[in-house]
């Protein structure tokens, strides 16, 4: 379980979360909307350990894990994966390259044995054929080139292949059309189970048309305002943001 | 890029700072007296029992250094070089013919083990006869190596099997002997004696190297290789080596070098001479691991060398691929005379200076011969208080229609104390010729670095991964043993770069 108390964050001398109070119980897929500069990609970043984030009080902890004592890699390998809402280029690291060696040291943390090329390559292509992504993805350097639908299915691809135990999709429905945006959504879903969860960070109420969330929770100016099951999402897209603040 | 786990392994398993070939062979050497005058370059070629036509020529090279001085355009500081006070000539002391391993000094045969030089080779390596000709182990392609320690060769590998192509490859020494019509035509043809201070003083008092010549149309069946160790203290390592290719022929070589740890700053003026005739090809690819000193800039090798290829035969090519992670200081521009028509030189490196070390590398393109073709990729690293400067000039000549020059130059900055800096020049005096240049320089994003860390890699893996994927249109010119252990090298150059 995701378990979020009191977070407060600044980034040079701004504060950005004002006390946010969060509980993703394992297993369950929660949302967050809100509207632009209300700290959603700041939450997401504070989670997975960006530099530059100054914790000014609060606790996050995942499993009963301290997560904030811990390096991004460290994140990583207890299982916590962020999908960015920009995906970083890496020239000249082929994709293929750069999959196995996340995958590899992530296993090695765990102290499973790790994948040799045959198997990546096995395990790589059939999750590639899930997404409907071009074998060639593979072979190009990381994002290098990459269309913007093509960036974030990379995103759910490395999500598919190192199978976190909860995934933070940073508004990765953001530039999709709504073929892209449904192949992310089943990447997403495929996932979903007892051992699986996430926080499904996006603007519009679209993407949960297709990844229907246990709950949604609306953040704004730095805290979570309020809290509902899946029609809170619609609610937001008949009577916009304007509407919560009112209440 | 199959190579990143093994190079995260070997990050894994050398602790900071250290530098894995540093280690120093206790074995009996003899030495010429230190110091440097007529009589040292005397005692040298009659060391070698050289025809007077050699000693003659090294003369007139060290009448020349004596009235040259030490450049002082690259962008490279260090205190003066005292020419006095090291030995020229040093070798381990030979005992006749050793004709089984057990023979052999010992403590020679450990130094090839701990080079990992493979035992199959060792046992060529250190000179017993006989073993030259079976297969390598596992049915990998094997490498001809010359192992040149100190002043001397001690050994060549498949001299026999390549022998039966016609192909000559040996000492340096033994070619003076064997096959002095071809020495005797070919020595200084590229770089003369006097070409600058450092080609001169290697002129005069040049102790071994190797010697290659593949005859008209053969191609060389497999890799040659030469090691380069300097083990002796207060020792200059001044090698030769020449490499004809004839009308037709073609043949990869691979150059590797490493030093022990010291205190002291120990000189390497190398001389390389390529020449490729008709159609020929030269591929010289070079792993350059001197040790470069230690964090504060104590000791290393002064690396000052000089390398040229003429195509002189139409549609001949010549490519250098260079890895520069070692070394002090680093002074080297390997060249080609583009002479022939429609020849073809190519420049691909990677230089990386971490620490305290100083690199001043790039190459120069003589474009002479119609049609002709160059490509310059250079690719410098500067981390901790490093300098990396890319110098390079491209010269077209009024004969040269249709020349074609494209060069790319980017640098990698970690850190915000290293330094880098480009130098182009281009002399283009042909209508008809284009010339291209790029250059960039860039950090490594620390957006880049969160990616690789969010996805579990450590630091230090991010940053070797993101500066291999930097130098990969480099290291994919490499042949494949050598890009692995390129790709290793990187990565422990850049131990202790970040955080």
């Amino acid at each position: 379980m995701l378990k979020i108390e009191g977070l407060t964050a600044e980034i040079e001398g701004k504060e950005i979360l004002k006390g946010i109070d969060l509980e993703v119980p394992q297993g369950e897929v929660h949302a967050i909307m809100g509207p632009n500069g209300s700290g959603k990609s700041t939450l997401s970043y504070v989670l997975a350990g960006r530099e530059g984030y100054e914790i000014t009080g609060g606790t996050a902890t995942f499993n009963g894990q301290d997560l904030l004592a811990m390096e991004p890699e460290e994140r990583a390998a207890t299982g916590l994966f962020l999908a960015f809402q920009y995906p970083v280029e890496l020239p000249g690291v082929g994709n293929a390259n750069f999959l196995r060696t996340a995958l590899n040291a992530q296993r090695r943390t765990k102290g499973e044995p790790e994948l040799d090329a045959m198997q990546f390559l096995k395990t790589a292509r059939a999750r590639m054929k899930e997404l409907s992504m071009p074998e060639d993805m593979l072979k190009r350097g990381v994002n290098v080139g990459f269309s913007g639908g093509e960036k974030k299915r990379n995103e759910v691809l490395q999500m598919a292949l190192l199978q976190p135990k909860i995934a933070i999709l940073d508004e990765t429905d953001s530039g999709l059309d709504i073929d892209a945006l449904k192949i992310v959504a089943d990447g997403v879903n495929a996932m979903r189970g007892p051992e699986f969860s996430a926080l499904v960070i996006t603007h519009y109420q679209r993407l949960l048309d297709y990844i229907v969330p246990d709950k949604v929770h609306v953040l704004m100016g730095g805290r979570i305002v309020q809290t509902g099951g899946p029609e809170l999402a619609h609610q937001l897209e008949a009577s916009g943001y304007g509407s919560v603040q009112a209440a | 890029m199959p190579a990143v786990t093994e190079t995260i392994d070997a990050v894994a398993s050398v602790t900071q700072g250290t530098y894995k070939y540093g280690f120093e062979t206790e074995i009996d050497m003899e030495f010429a007296p230190k110091g440097l005058n007529e009589d040292i370059v005397r005692f040298i070629s009659a060391k070698k029992e050289e025809p007077e036509w050699l000693l003659e020529w090294r003369l007139k090279a060290f009448a020349l250094w004596k009235t040259m001085a030490e450049p002082r355009w690259p962008a490279v500081s260090y205190p003066p070089i005292d020419y006095q006070d090291a030995y020229y000539y040093a070798a381990p002391v030979k005992k006749d013919g050793p004709k089984s391993l057990d023979e052999v000094d010992p403590e020679l045969l450990r130094t090839y083990e701990k080079l990992g030089i493979p035992l199959k080779e060792q046992a060529i390596l250190a000179g017993v006869e006989g073993a030259g000709d079976t297969p390598a182990e596992g049915g990998r392609l094997p490498i001809a190596v010359d192992a040149v320690f100190d002043s001397v060769s001690v050994a060549t590998s498949y001299k026999e099997r390549l022998g039966k192509e016609g192909i000559i490859f040996c000492s340096i020494s033994e070619a003076v002997r064997e096959h002095p019509e071809l020495v005797r035509q070919y020595l200084g043809s590229v770089v003369p004696q006097g070409d600058n201070f450092f080609a001169a003083l290697n002129s005069a008092v040049f102790t071994d190297g190797s010697f290659v010549y593949i005859p008209k149309g053969v191609r060389c069946p497999m890799e040659l290789s030469t090691y380069f160790r300097i083990n002796a203290k207060s020792t200059g390592q001044f090698e030769r080596t020449l490499i004809i290719a004839e009308a037709g022929s073609h043949v990869s070589y691979l150059e590797g070098c490493t030093a022990p740890m010291r205190d002291e700053n120990q000189l390497h003026a190398a001389v390389v001479e390529l020449v490729a005739m008709d159609d020929a090809t030269i591929k010289y690819s070079t792993v350059q691991n001197w040790y470069p000193g230690d964090a504060e800039g104590r000791g290393g090798i002064y690396n000052f060398v000089t390398k040229r290829g003429a195509c002189r035969g139409a549609r001949s090519k010549i490519s250098w691929t260079q890895v520069e992670t070692g070394s002090a200081i680093t002074w080297k521009y390997p060249s080609c005379i583009l002479q022939g028509d429609d020849s073809v030189g190519e420049f691909y490196s990677v230089a990386i200076t971490n620490n305290r070390q100083q690199a001043d590398t790039g190459t120069k393109m003589f474009h002479i011969g119609k049609n002709t073709r160059s490509t310059i990729i250079s690719k410098g690293i500067s981390a901790g208080y490093g300098q990396n400067t890319y110098r390079g000039l491209v010269k077209i000549s009024p004969k040269a229609s249709g020349a074609r020059n494209f060069t790319q130059c980017d640098s990698l900055l970690i850190g915000d104390q290293c330094g880098a800096h480009t130098v182009p020049y281009i002399e283009n005096r042909c209508m008809t010729a284009k010339t291209e240049h790029e250059a960039t320089t860039s950090r490594i994003a620390e957006d880049q670095l969160f990616y690789c860390r969010q996805r579990g890699l450590s630091e230090e893996d991010a940053v070797g991964l993101i500066v291999n994927g930097f130098c990969r249109e480099v290291l994919k010119e490499l042949p494949m043993e050598f890009a692995v252990e390129a790709q290793k090298l990187l990565q422990i150059s850049l131990e202790g770069s970040v955080g």
